[in-house]
């Protein structure tokens, strides 16, 4: 149903052959013809994937890969899921995916061996603190004598680096359960995460953990932008980023972010 | 009353009767000579007087006190009963000094400064004097098997047990640890050996002890047993062994 | 020179030159013929990208001083429990027998169960149960998990080497008078430890590769420095960097290694 309507959407947009152009974009670019695969993290979390089940397209990543399906002209039976590392997402030789969505932000260093979409989220970083320092002064100042920890293979590692300069050198972790259980164990006081895994990881996971403060995204000379991963040199990028534009332009996308992610202007700013 | 005394000594492994009540005096000061052919329960006697086995039945007695009572701790009559070896077993990461040491430092208490001038007296009256700092692979079988004797006496033995101390020796070593044990006999040393070395048994043991299937068939001073075997197997074996 | 000596020096040079043949057409091939590949350019980008070696070894090195430490305070602990261990699975007394059993189950558990898995449960675990800081560091409990772990193997290469003396080495000892501690501490031990050393050798190396495990549960060590590093610059060439530090140190170790064994083996003969 909603590809009918999605259909109709692009009618207004592009006039009725727009419809028809995005479906020749793809044509012959993918994996497999008439099919569009897409990887995600194994497990995927919360907020991003909901139940660890993308094919509900329920979750902020999920639904945005549903629309941009068929905003290239793919039905939802054409999606197919697959799970993936870091490290399969950026080994060389070919890849088992069209596109790879699991928070990845776009860094120029990652563009080289990669490619990237436009991006379809912009995430500010967020302080997610034990129990035992839910006190603590959202400012840099307080921020700095904490323990730190964060995972190891996320750009909250460069970001701890760069603009809170912990006194003690921060603990890296593999994933968030990791992240969670050093902070259970209070071994850190507080971890560096996009907002919303924050967001969720104190809501759900770490009981009175709390979120104090977060980095506006727009303010850090270097925001963290989520892309779509692909093969360097996919062709399918254009298709990708056009489809991307149209679900930003038509409000798509804004719609979905506001559904599935966490109203984050609660959190207050860290001076 | 003798030095030492066996009285009806059994010993078994598993099913096998090794010592079948074995009755043996020695004498203050004599060198009695277990013979027999091998497997006839001459070395495992001995490791049952040093209380390195423990005995079925019967009783060792030294200087009259019991000492194969069960449950003693054979600590104490070890130190007062030295044995050496076919196999001279000497500590290999230790050099002859330090060998002839260990026990003494252990046992007696003493320290190595007030240990030093005896255990250089052993040595140098056994003509290891410039020995005393090799580790055993750097020694001969003779030197090893002297330093081995020398290791025993340190610990003032009042008996020495000696079990085919010469079996594992070059025919051209042999004399030297022999010799050892005639310096020994002259100073008194009460003696019980098992050997092949029937030469030396005859004009060395004050008493012949002939051993068979774990019993002691025939004993007496060396002109008797060597010259006027009694028994039958014991001429076998003296005719075999003489050859 | 012997007939027999000419002809082994003719055969030696033969060899020499067929083995030097061997060799370079080896190498010859690996070099010229990887790079023939279709997706090599890739894979050299990936992996073998002299750039960012160049730029994240010094880092990787200051890492791997990490991996240096723990190291450091857990060999001593290793081979101190590993014997205690091994003696305690060989106590001999009745009123040791409840050691016995701990010792065997010791062994038992710690020799089954994947060492990342004792580092989780004990690294988060132990801290889990409300130790205070600095009680509850990962340092300290993942360090520990190595030491268990490695204790158990150690302690069953430490009883190797005890049965391997020969009981004519303890009569000789227990003759003399010696009690049965004086002869496992003064005869027994210090030949059984010699005889393992080679083989304790190896554990040490397997340790030094080990230590990186305690990455998971925090600290930033030389792997997952290397793993940072791949993340933020999406190139394998920092594994390749780490390994390289890795072989600096456990290459020589394992030469030293080989050579005692060979020299034990010697020895024997």
């Amino acid at each position: 149903m909603s590809k009918t309507l999605t259909i109709a959407a692009s009618s207004v947009l592009f006039l009725s052959t727009a419809a028809y152009a995005q479906d020749q974009c793809a044509a012959g670019k993918t994996l497999t013809d008439g099919k569009f695969t897409i990887a995600t993290g194994n497990p995927a979390y919360y907020p991003w994937v909901i139940d660890d089940a993308p094919e509900k397209g329920e979750g902020f990543e999920a639904a945005v890969a549903f629309a941009v399906a068929e905003e290239m002209g793919f039905a939802a039976d054409d999606v197919v899921w697959v799970r993936s590392s870091f490290d399969e997402a950026i080994q060389p030789g070919a890849k088992e995916f069209d596109v790879n969505m699991q928070q990845y932000s776009i860094t120029p260093e990652r563009d080289q061996v990669v490619d990237f979409s436009a991006p379809y989220y912009t995430a500010p970083m967020a302080v997610l603190v034990s129990p035992n320092a839910t006190e603590t002064a959202p400012t840099l100042e307080a921020l700095k004598g904490l323990q730190w920890g964060a995972v190891g293979s996320t750009t909250a590692v460069p970001k701890l680096a760069s603009i809170i300069q912990p006194d003690s050198d921060p603990l890296l972790y593999g994933d968030n359960a990791d992240v969670n259980a050093a902070m259970s164990a209070n071994q850190i006081d507080a971890a560096l995460f996009d907002l919303p895994t924050a967001l969720f990881l104190s809501a759900v996971m770490i009981e009175g953990s709390k979120v104090i403060g977060q980095f506006p995204a727009d303010e850090s000379d270097n925001p963290d932008q989520f892309g779509m991963l692909m093969e360097d040199g996919n062709p399918l990028k254009t298709c990708v980023d056009e489809a991307l534009a149209t679900l930003a332009e038509n409000g798509k996308l804004a719609e979905i972010e506001a559904k599935w992610l966490q109203d984050t202007t609660g959190v207050p700013l860290i001076k | 009353m003798p030095k030492l005394e066996l009285q009806g000594v059994i010993k078994r492994f598993g099913d096998r009767t090794v010592c079948d009540g074995i009755n043996l005096t020695v004498d203050e000061g004599q060198m009695v000579c277990l013979i027999g052919a091998s497997g006839s329960g001459k070395s495992t006697l001995l490791r049952c007087i040093n209380l390195l086995e423990p005995i079925e039945d019967g009783a060792i007695f030294l200087d009259g006190e019991d000492i194969s009572i069960p449950g003693l701790n054979p600590q104490s009559v070890r130190a007062r009963i030295g044995i050496v070896f076919q196999s001279f077993n000497l500590f290999p990461h230790m050099t002859a000094l330090e060998n002839v040491m260990l026990a003494p430092r252990r046992v007696r208490g003493l320290f190595r400064a007030e240990l030093q001038p005896e255990v250089e007296a052993l040595f140098a009256r056994f003509g290891l004097a410039d020995r005393m700092h090799n580790y055993p692979d750097q020694l001969s079988g003779g030197q090893q098997q002297r330093v081995a004797i020398v290791r025993a006496l340190a610990m003032q033995p009042e008996v020495m047990l000696f079990d085919e101390i010469t079996s594992a020796l070059d025919p051209q070593l042999v004399g030297e640890v022999l010799d050892v044990l005639l310096m020994l006999k002259k100073q008194g040393m009460t003696m019980v050996m098992a050997t092949h070395e029937m030469g030396f048994a005859r004009e060395a043991a004050d008493k012949i002890c002939f051993l068979d299937s774990g019993r002691i068939i025939e004993e007496g001073p060396p002109e008797a047993v060597f010259d006027h075997p009694s028994h039958q197997t014991t001429q076998a074996f003296l005719a075999r062994a003489l050859k | 020179m012997t007939r027999r000596e000419r002809y082994e020096a003719h055969q030696r040079r033969r060899s020499l030159v067929i083995a030097t043949i061997s060799t370079v057409t080896v190498v010859a091939a690996i070099y010229f013929l990887v790079p023939l590949a279709p997706g090599w350019t890739k894979v050299q980008q990936s992996f073998f990208n002299g750039e960012t070696l160049v730029k994240t070894f010094p880092k990787l090195l200051e890492a791997f001083r990490i991996n240096v430490m723990i190291f450091a305070w857990s060999a001593p602990a290793i081979a101190v429990l590993g014997l205690l261990i091994a003696l305690a699975r060989d106590a001999k007394s009745p009123a040791l027998f409840p050691l016995r059993i701990f010792g065997a189950a010791f062994t038992d558990v710690f020799r089954g169960v994947p060492v990342i898995l004792t580092v989780y449960l004990i690294g988060f675990g132990i801290p889990g149960l409300g130790l205070p800081r600095p009680w509850n560091s990962p340092y300290i409990w993942g360090s520990l998990a190595l030491i268990l772990t490695y204790s158990a193997y150690v302690a069953e290469i430490f009883r190797s080497g005890i049965d391997s003396v020969h009981h004519s080495q303890r009569a000789a000892a227990l003759s003399l008078g010696l009690s049965e501690r004086q002869v496992m501490r003064d005869v027994v031990l210090p030949q059984a430890i010699r005889n393992v050393v080679p083989s304790q050798m190896n554990m040490l190396i397997a340790l030094q590769k080990d230590v990186s495990l305690l990455s998971f549960i925090g600290p930033v060590e030389i792997f997952r420095q290397a793993g940072v590093f791949k993340s933020l610059l999406a190139n394998f060439t920092p594994y390749v960097g780490a390994a390289i530090i890795f072989l600096i140190v456990t290459i020589p170790a394992t030469r030293y290694a080989d050579h005692l064994m060979a020299r034990q083996m010697r020895e024997r003969r």
